[in-house]
This record gives C-alpha cells, sequence and structure tokens, in this order.
C-alpha cells in the first residue's frame, strides 16, 4: 500500500529520498571510510613489535603542529642511548636507531628508484622494529662494535635488485660507499598505499660515521611481557630525565610513543572527523525530514477522497492514522537504504584505493564508530541508521497523517 | 422490527452567525427489509439525513437508533466500527480507491472489520461473484465500465453482510440502460432479504421501492407506500 503512494509522484518522491539517502550517505560512507583506514592502521602499524615502545626526540603527530614547544629540544645523542642500556635491565631487548633519509640504491648495473630509507640500526634493533631474518642473518655485536660495511635488506630492495638469485655477499652501493649484503628481512606489506619494505639497514655506528653523529636517535624498548609494559615505560621515563638532566617540574624533552598510541592520536583524530559528520548530517536529515512532512501534507491533500472513502467504509482515525504514517515510515526507510548502499560503496573504494581490507556493511566485528558510550560496527550503524530514519519518518510524518485521521468523513467524500 | 429508529432528530449547522436548519424535528422508522427511497430537491436535507443514517454524522438532537444501539451518543470510533459493520454505502460517483483492483476494493470494509487475509480474499471473490464480475477480480477501476464499478460498489456493499445498504443515487452516473442493471440487481438483493435506502431525485429510480419519503425544507413533506411500482427486469 504504502509503496503504491510512493510510486504515483515518482518525481517529488525520489527528490525526497534523495534528501534522507544523502544524510545517510554521509554517515555511512564517512564512518565506513574512516573504519578501513582505522581498521588498516591497527591490522597494518607493525613498525614495532609487540610490547615494544620507542623513545624520540618530537613526538608523533598526525596533525596540528606539534613541535613549536619541542623545536629547542637537543637531540638524543648515541652516547646517552648507550647510558640508557646500560641503566636499563628490565628490558628483553633495547635497539638504537637512526633514519638517514632516502637513498638509491645500486648494484652492478642495476638499481632502485631513489625511495630507499637508509636506516642505521643496532642488532636489538631487529626484534624491537618486528624484523624477522629471512634469508642469511643479522648484524653482530661485533659488527656494529667495528663499523662494518654490511647491510641488511628490506624485501622491497630485494625484489627490485635480486629478482634472480640470492643477494647473500652482494655488494651494494649506497653515496658511492660499498656494502655487502649479510642477510634480507621478511616482508611486512603496504601500510596505507606506502610500503614499509623499501629500506636497507646498515650498522648504526657505520651509518654515524658515514652521515655524521650530529642527529638525533629512537631508543626503542620491549618488554618482557604486557604486565611490566607501563612499569618500563616510567622507568624509562626517570632513567632518560636523569640522563638529560631534565630538573624535576620540568617537562620531558623526549617522546614516546607505541602502536597503541599511534593508533589512539590516529582515532583521536577520525573521532573528530566522524563527529563532524555526524553533526552535519544529522542536519540534513533534519532537512530532508521537513521534506517528507511536505510530501506526506501533498499526499494527505490528494487523496482527501480516499480517506473519505475509507472511513465511510469503517476505517477509525487510528487505521488513518497508521496507514500514513507507515507510508512515511518506509519512506524514510527506503531513502535510508538507498544511503546505506551508496555509503557503503564510497567508503569501501576507499579500501580499494588504499589496499586497505573492505568493511561490508553486513560486517559486525570490527567497530567503525566508538564513542564512550557505545561501539558500532558495520551492520550496528546500518541498523542505527534505518533505526533513526524510521524515527525521522514518524516524527515527521506524525503530522499529515494526524491531520489525515482527523478530516471529516463526509468533507472528504465531497471532495474532487 | 425496527433497523433504523429516528425520533425528532434535528441537525443545524452554524454559518457564520446564522444557523441553518439541515433538518427540522425528523421522525422516521425503517423496518428490516424494507425498500426505501428518500427524495428531495437539493437543500430539502436528504444528504443530510442520509449522512445521518450513515453514521457519518450524529444529531444535533433527537434519538437516532440502529438496531436498538443509540447512535446519537456515540464516539468516532464507535461509528467507524457501525459504518463497518452495519452499513453499506453505494455512491454516485463508486468511490472506489483507483489504484487498487476490483478485490482488493472489495476486500477494503473486511480489512478494517479485522477478517483475516485468507477468509478476506474468500469473502471478496464470494461477493465479487454475486454481482457477476468473478471474471474481473483484478481489473481496476479504470479498466471497468461505469455498470461494472457500480457493481464493484455494490460489492463491496455487501461483503460485510450489513444491515442496510445505504445507496446514493447509484445510477446518477450511468446511462440509462446501465442504470436498469444496477437497479435489477437492487430488486435482487431485496428479493434476498437486503434493506435497501434509496437516495435519490429521481421519480422513476425512487419508484422502484415500496416506500418513498419526500424531504422539503429540513422536514418530512410525506411518507407514503408506492401504488405503481417499477419492476426492472433485464433487457
Amino acid at each position: 500500500m504504502a509503496i503504491i503512494a510512493i510510486r504515483v509522484n515518482k518525481l517529488r518522491s525520489s527528490l525526497t529520498l534523495l534528501g534522507i539517502g544523502v544524510g545517510v550517505f554521509s554517515i555511512i560512507g564517512v564512518m565506513t571510510a574512516m573504519g578501513v583506514l582505522q581498521n588498516a592502521i591497527e591490522n597494518g602499524l607493525s613498525g614495532l613489535g609487540t610490547n615494544t615502545f620507542q623513545i624520540q626526540k618530537f613526538p608523533v603527530t598526525f596533525f596540528h603542529d606539534g613541535r613549536s614547544r619541542s623545536r629547542n629540544r637537543k637531540d638524543i645523542t648515541l652516547e646517552q642511548g648507550e647510558m640508557f642500556i646500560e641503566r636499563m635491565n628490565e628490558a628483553k631487548y633495547i635497539g638504537l636507531e637512526s633514519w638517514f633519509g632516502i637513498k638509491q640504491i645500486f648494484h652492478n648495473n642495476d638499481k632502485t628508484n631513489p625511495n630507499i630509507s637508509l636506516v642505521g640500526e643496532t642488532v636489538q634493533g631487529f626484534p624491537t622494529n618486528n624484523w624477522t631474518i629471512k634469508q642469511g642473518r643479522a648484524f653482530t655485536n661485533q659488527e656494529v662494535d667495528n663499523a662494518a660495511s654490511v647491510c641488511v635488506l628490506g624485501n622491497g630492495v630485494v625484489e627490485k635488485l635480486f629478482e634472480r638469485g640470492s643477494p647473500i655477499g652482494e655488494i651494494v652501493k649506497i653515496d658511492g660507499n660499498k656494502f655487502r649484503v649479510i642477510g634480507t628481512v621478511e616482508p611486512k606489506g603496504g601500510f596505507l598505499g606506502g610500503n614499509q619494505d623499501n629500506y636497507l639497514a646498515i650498522p648504526l655506528t657505520t651509518a654515524m660515521s658515514l652521515y655524521g653523529k650530529q642527529r638525533s636517535i629512537n631508543i626503542m624498548v620491549q618488554t618482557r611481557d604486557q604486565e611490566s609494559y607501563n612499569d618500563i615505560i616510567e622507568l624509562s621515563t626517570a632513567i632518560l630525565r636523569t640522563i638529560r638532566h631534565v630538573p624535576p617540574g620540568a617537562e620531558d624533552d623526549f617522546a614516546i610513543f607505541s602502536n597503541d598510541t599511534l593508533i589512539k592520536q590516529f582515532n583521536d583524530l577520525t573521532f573528530m572527523v566522524k563527529i563532524g559528520t555526524l553533526g552535519i548530517a544529522c542536519i540534513a536529515l533534519l532537512a530532508a525530514g521537513v521534506g517528507i512532512m511536505n510530501i506526506m501534507l501533498v499526499s494527505v491533500t490528494e487523496r482527501t477522497k480516499e480517506i473519505g472513502i475509507r472511513k465511510a467504509l469503517g476505517a477509525t482515525k487510528i487505521n488513518v492514522l497508521m496507514q500514513f504514517l507507515s507510508e512515511s515510515v518506509v519512506f524514510s526507510q527506503i531513502g535510508g537504504v538507498i544511503g546505506i548502499i551508496a555509503g557503503s560503496i564510497l567508503g569501501n573504494v576507499v579500501a580499494l584505493i588504499t589496499s586497505a581490507p573492505p568493511i561490508l556493511p553486513w560486517n559486525s566485528s570490527v567497530a567503525i564508530l566508538s564513542t564512550p558510550f557505545v561501539s558500532l560496527s558495520a551492520l550496528g550503524l546500518n541498523i542505527v541508521a534505518i533505526i533513526f530514519c524510521s524515527f525521522i519518518g514518524i516524527v515527521f510524518g506524525v503530522y499529515p497523517a494526524w491531520k489525515a485521521a482527523n478530516l471529516d468523513p463526509i468533507e472528504s467524500l465531497r471532495y474532487e | 422490527m425496527n433497523v433504523i429508529n429516528i425520533r425528532n432528530i434535528s441537525k443545524t449547522y452554524v454559518m457564520g452567525v446564522e444557523e441553518v436548519h439541515a433538518l427540522h424535528d425528523v421522525t422516521v422508522q425503517i423496518d428490516r427489509g424494507e425498500y426505501v427511497a428518500i427524495m428531495g430537491p437539493s437543500g430539502s436535507g436528504k444528504s443530510t439525513l442520509m449522512n445521518m443514517l450513515g453514521c457519518l454524522d450524529t444529531p444535533t438532537s433527537g434519538l437516532y437508533e440502529f438496531n436498538g444501539a443509540n447512535v446519537s451518543e456515540m464516539n468516532d470510533n464507535d461509528l467507524a466500527r457501525i459504518r463497518n459493520k452495519e452499513i453499506g454505502f453505494v455512491f454516485q460517483t463508486f468511490n472506489l480507491i483507483p489504484r487498487s483492483d476490483a478485490l482488493h476494493n472489495v476486500e477494503l470494509p473486511l480489512i478494517y472489520g479485522g477478517v483475516n487475509a485468507h477468509e478476506r480474499k474468500r469473502l471478496a471473490a464470494e461477493a465479487l461473484n454475486h454481482v457477476n464480475l468473478g471474471d474481473r477480480m483484478h481489473h481496476r477501476p479504470n479498466e471497468l465500465s461505469g455498470g461494472q464499478r457500480q457493481r464493484v460498489a455494490i460489492a463491496r456493499a455487501l461483503v460485510t453482510k450489513p444491515s442496510i445498504i445505504l445507496a446514493d443515487e447509484p445510477t446518477g452516473n450511468l446511462d440509462t440502460k446501465t442504470g436498469d442493471e444496477i437497479m435489477t440487481l437492487f430488486e435482487e438483493l431485496h428479493h434476498q432479504g437486503n434493506t435497501i435506502i434509496l437516495v435519490t431525485h429521481e421519480e422513476y429510480i425512487a419508484e422502484h421501492a415500496h416506500r418513498i419519503i419526500r424531504l422539503r425544507d429540513g422536514v418530512i413533506e410525506k411518507d407514503e407506500n408506492v401504488q405503481k411500482r417499477v419492476i426492472p427486469t433485464v433487457a
């Protein structure tokens, strides 16, 4: 019954449906897209191993310039890193590293694109970076102490230069310096369109002697277990404050982050975007609700005669009220479904572009909207969207339906 | 036994500052199985009386008993229930729902009467067969001729087995031949024991009934039995 009424006024109905559809579309689209990105970050953010945190000079931030206050911080030097290792005995591994920019790697007549990160590492930097040796071996302490000219290749370099044959024992050149390949690392795969495997690791000491010592290093700490994690972070803070002579009461002059803090920062950002979208979409839905009210009022007027007939045949006020109310609810729900379909498509196009795993509309395991009160999966959000659309249909359909229900049967029958 | 017992009813409309007496002190009794015509020129109050009889309206004063129940004091829901169960309307303009097929149109009163879907279909089909439209059940009103539409409307009026059939100018929109067919159908319904109230301004149509109630200026001018009834025969 309700569907027939909608079909009669195709253009007007589709315009109103568009209103509801756009509102729901923006909610579902943004939530799914953000969910896809978050999902990708949580799955793909394997820069650090489990129970590992990193200490560095500047905080990592996805948004706003957090560096203004920390611009004058002193470098974390190699000596400070070594002192830290000496004093911190409770950790499982402590790796030191520093990044030396983007390089081009040469091997015989082959070369990579200039997109390979050169990183100086200590021996324990391998487990803290979550690097697993695929072929050959990692550095030895001796090689690090002696600043040996050896290197370990990320999988991106292997794929580019050593498609055939083993790279072990081969000589590669970077900025004119020769390094012997002693090992390769298992690939981690792409992450948000980037590649985590385009790196080449040499001993930190080697890198510093070639490129200079005036730079800040990162200290990566892996704890023995989850339980001691927070204690070790506190202990590390205390040790590093002592080493760097931070006066009591002053702010840390270094930053600590883990995968969790990265994810949290990203989530904070997406949360703001989501809340903003939700707000705007709600306004759009209210506007669409007014559209529904309008189309329902027109419909009531057009069908005055029909209402009169129904009343003459014994329809009560409630019967008529329910008929028009269900029409407006069904109407809003159709708009909602259209919005969900379009929104899910948009969100998963983002998944396609960033090669992240998609979040299908019936997914119920990944939370795409987390608030302090409630977390919703795609399925949950879609159900909420439909319920909300029904609610809009009821709120804005009640007045027209009430008007229909209270039409005088005699007047209505006479209406032409 | 009286199916309709109207005593001293009046209906007054307030139009601006003026009071219009549409009906004034009208008293009528109609027995079960009667075939009555209500006649009168426009403005005579015949539409008002018909609305009153059809429980679409309540009198300003006086008593209206329908099957012994006091209609004058009923609320909207009770009136709707009486209309649904006890009264079968047939209108001049047929008043079918244009988007629904014949079967669904006939089902409509049963829907409001709370009859289940299966029973509804059966009763509606039966009523359509009764008016010889068994083969047109799934046609929409615009696919039917005027006479067929009116027969659908009659089937709709019959389907709840009401106490009275209230027909307002049932032949007004039909040509003479089709009108005669409809009057033949009413004759049959009358023979089957239905109470029929015919509202018309055509003398010829009114003379199909056994009794004619003539209204003028809101009062009953004459209430008499028809001496020479028109007995329709199918051409």
